[in-house]
């Protein structure tokens, strides 16, 4: 027979303050290894959900991002041509040839400026992308200089509101409305009409097309076709991995970042958890002998204290996940390396991290209960009993 | 010393749990200090540039470029002394994870604003002579095994195709906190080949680098060269350079706060800890602070027993992971050149781990403290255990 559980609970009971301080150490860990990983995660849902699964872009070979890359007018019309692309409601091709451009605007609060994404759009623009909705105003007229603003970008940056104008490339641009993306990357950009960004920005020619597809299942097919057509220097990707792309050096930059951390960190968790199972276990010699006098095996004392380690745990990982769950409601801005643009997103707790950090809390108790336990374990009857 | 003699008997005589707890704080202190260097690390490009330079860019934003036709306007401005201008190449060796920051530059000039590359007299003449040659710094040169003559090929992201350039120097540091994995080529050279393709960028560069006369006249420089170009096709922005290098920092700001934050969690957790080792202490000696109130010691000196106690149990710890910080440091460097050119301890992040050690001392010793003190005589006699 095992020894009860309830024993555990009012051993951590009895010595309050003990558990409490080991308990909050295993916390604290907890809550920097969710919250980092929480943190990478949501950059990369903000980016995947960014793209669509049936959306082709098409860059300049060599450019990873839509900033560095061009595709001339003629390379554009010819893509233009193929018959795998989608049909709108009023019979028109899905397709739009986009031109991106960034600009450092003020931000708000410090004042500094950040890069912002411009994005010159036709008029498919907004029907390729569903995640897109007007939220205020109406969307900017062609041959027009306004602009409509993400969600993101009006709350963060300054001076940029509805009727107001931001200036740049000597024009000012009024914005005239305001669009919600959800949580997605076209959430922290500005959009207006494609041909005067050309002409103010002197672009020549335009940073990405992109298309619906007929049927999604054509992608190989168009993407082999193009980038073996020697007219076009182009490379195809689908938006969703293009976007997915571009979160992966910070993403992964921030879980290396999180987990090395938290590792380190643990190492004192765990040498609390150790302290506090030492003395425990020092504390109770008297009564692990009369336990194992009653018959419980050394197998039943080992469990026993695991059980108590672990408990301390698994408490520290609850603690931690409950606190980290309320950093879902902070969303920070921040520059990708990889764009070298402002992006929006939230801290996103997901169950894969949940298990982790539960699994993670776990071990740390584990870790820091086994010694002590087998210490327990190991005792002679006789000399326990002897011991006041 | 009769004190310190005294405390220390204390610490040790739960050899154990005080070994424990010194190690835990060791790890705590490498840790914070670590995390402090490497956000120094981050920093280090503002620390390194010099408050007499200006950077001269686009308004609009650094991805858009200005004529090089502004290089003579922007000499005439009154106390200038000289210009060079630089362009972000973005080229990548073999794959993007051996990144460097590679640009072109107008070179004579360009090394002439920046003395604290230090080049050999014979290898700037080198450099300067041959229009495909580039200059890199000592341990990007030895990170990759380059040697003087070598042929390096850059895939250009930004301007596309395949660039070949020849190691004629490798530069030296001055300071500590220069950057040595940087790698420079002629404008000239990059410039010809977007003639040949006819890229908008040709005969446009990235930013120009003013070197002023007097270090006063930044300020009045920077808003006179600015006002040259207003309304023109390409307006400027002037700033010096510091400002210029915080402004790309700034953009990543959340990341360093987030770091920063962490790195104080660190503290908390090791404090914990602490915590739990001295209220542990105490339950164990009610006893004997119930003795030492008969013999009339007060509360003040049970209270420097406590304190003490943390005290000599913290800074050992700290001294540890002090000693520590320096090899770990090395290593990292070692290990993360590419990513962080300069990762020095600084004299202030010692500081930090000291006053650090203090705090995590006293405010782990409060309630123990707080409980020795306020147990009756008579009860703390009657305890056992």
């Amino acid at each position: 027979m095992a020894i009860p559980i309830s024993y555990n609970f009012r051993n951590l009971w009895t010595r309050r303050l003990t558990t409490v301080l080991t308990i909050s150490g295993m916390a604290l860990v907890v809550f920097v290894f969710a919250s980092m990983l929480m943190l990478a995660e949501g950059l990369q849902k903000t980016l995947v959900e960014t793209g669509s699964y049936d959306n082709m872009i098409f860059l300049r070979k060599g450019a990873a991002t839509e900033v560095v890359s061009g595709v001339s007018r003629d390379q554009a019309s010819i893509l233009e041509t193929l018959p795998e692309i989608a049909s709108g409601s009023k019979g028109q091709k899905l397709v739009a040839k986009e031109t991106v451009v960034l600009v450092a605007l003020p931000k708000k609060g410090s004042g500094k400026p950040s890069n912002v994404v411009l994005r010159g759009i036709g008029e498919n623009s907004v029907l390729l992308r569903p995640q897109v909705r007007l939220v205020k105003g109406r969307l900017p007229r062609v041959g027009s200089s306004e602009v409509i603003i993400g969600t993101s970008i009006a709350k963060r940056f300054e001076g940029i509101e509805m009727d107001e104008t931001l200036c740049c490339a000597m024009r000012n641009w009024r914005v005239v409305g305001i669009f919600d993306a959800g949580s997605t990357g076209f959430s922290s950009e500005v959009w207006g009409d494609i041909d005067q960004f050309m002409q103010a920005f002197r672009r020549p020619g335009y940073s990405s097309v992109i298309f619906r597809l007929r049927d999604p299942s054509e992608f190989q097919n168009v993407k082999s076709r193009v980038e073996n057509d020697p007219r076009l220097t182009l490379v195809a990707k689908r938006e969703t991995k293009y976007y997915a792309e571009q979160s992966e050096m910070m993403a992964k930059f921030l879980r290396i970042l999180g987990t090395s951390l938290t590792i380190i960190f643990s190492l004192g968790a765990i040498i609390g958890a150790m302290i506090t199972m030492y003395s425990a276990v020092a504390n109770r010699i008297a009564e692990i002998g009369t336990l194992r006098a009653l018959g419980f095996k050394r197998r039943d004392i080992l469990i026993a204290f695991l059980v108590e380690s672990l408990l301390l745990g698994l408490l520290g990982g609850l603690i931690g996940l409950f606190f980290a769950s309320f950093m879902q409601l902070i969303t920070i801005s921040t520059m990708n390396f990889q764009t070298f643009a402002e992006l929006a997103f939230s801290f996103t707790l997901t169950f894969e991290i949940i298990y982790k950090g539960m699994i993670f809390s776990l071990a740390m108790g584990f870790v820091g209960g086994l010694l002590p336990s087998i210490r327990a374990s190991r005792m002679v009857i006789v000399d326990a009993l002897r011991a006041s | 010393m009769f004190f310190l003699k005294i405390l220390t008997r204390n610490a040790f005589r739960s050899r154990l749990r005080t070994g424990l707890t010194i190690l835990g704080m060791t790890i705590a202190i490498l840790a914070f200090g670590l995390l402090r260097t490497f956000v120094n690390a981050w920093y280090a490009g503002v620390e390194a540039s010099s408050a007499t330079r200006l950077v001269t860019r686009n308004a609009v934003s650094i991805i858009f470029p200005l004529p090089i036709s502004y290089l003579d306007k922007i000499r005439q401005v009154d106390g200038v002394k000289m210009v060079s201008h630089g362009t972000w190449f973005g080229g990548v060796y073999i794959d993007e994870k051996n990144f460097f920051p590679n640009f072109a530059i107008e070179p004579k000039t360009y090394l002439e604003l920046y003395p604290e590359f230090v080049l050999p007299p014979d290898q700037k003449e080198a450099f300067l002579k041959d229009r495909k040659g580039f200059v890199a710094g000592r341990k990007l040169v030895n990170k990759h095994g380059w040697k003087i003559g070598d042929i390096v090929t850059l895939k250009g992201l930004i301007f596309y195709g395949n660039w070949d350039f020849v190691l004629r120097g490798i530069y030296r540091g001055r300071d500590e906190s220069t950057d040595e994995t940087q790698f420079f080529f002629h404008w000239d050279y990059l410039n010809e080949g977007l003639k040949k393709k006819g890229h908008v960028w040709a005969d446009q560069v990235g930013f120009f680098m003013i070197g002023v006369t007097r270090p006063e006249l930044a300020a009045d420089v920077s808003v006179a060269v600015d006002d040259t170009f207003r309304n023109s096709l390409a307006e400027t922005l002037t700033e010096t350079e510091k400002a210029f290098q915080q402004g790309f920092i700034s953009m990543s700001g959340a990341i360093v706060t987030a770091i920063q934050i962490v790195s104080f969690v660190v503290i908390f957790i090791i404090m914990a800890v602490v915590a739990n080792t001295m209220a542990m202490t105490t339950r164990e000696r009610i006893g004997e602070y119930a003795i030492l109130k008969t013999l009339g010691f007060r509360a003040m000196h049970i209270a420097g027993l406590v304190f003490g106690e943390s005290l000599v149990i913290t800074m050992m710890g700290c001294l540890l992971g002090i000693v520590l910080i320096f090899p770990a440091t090395k290593i990292i460097s070692t290990e993360l050149g590419t990513y962080f050119p300069v990762f020095n301890v600084e004299r202030e992040t010692l500081f930090l781990n000291v006053s650090a050690s203090w705090v995590v001392a006293f405010v782990s010793a409060i309630i123990p403290t707080r409980r020795a003190i306020r147990i009756r005589i008579a009860d703390g006699l009657r305890r056992i255990g």
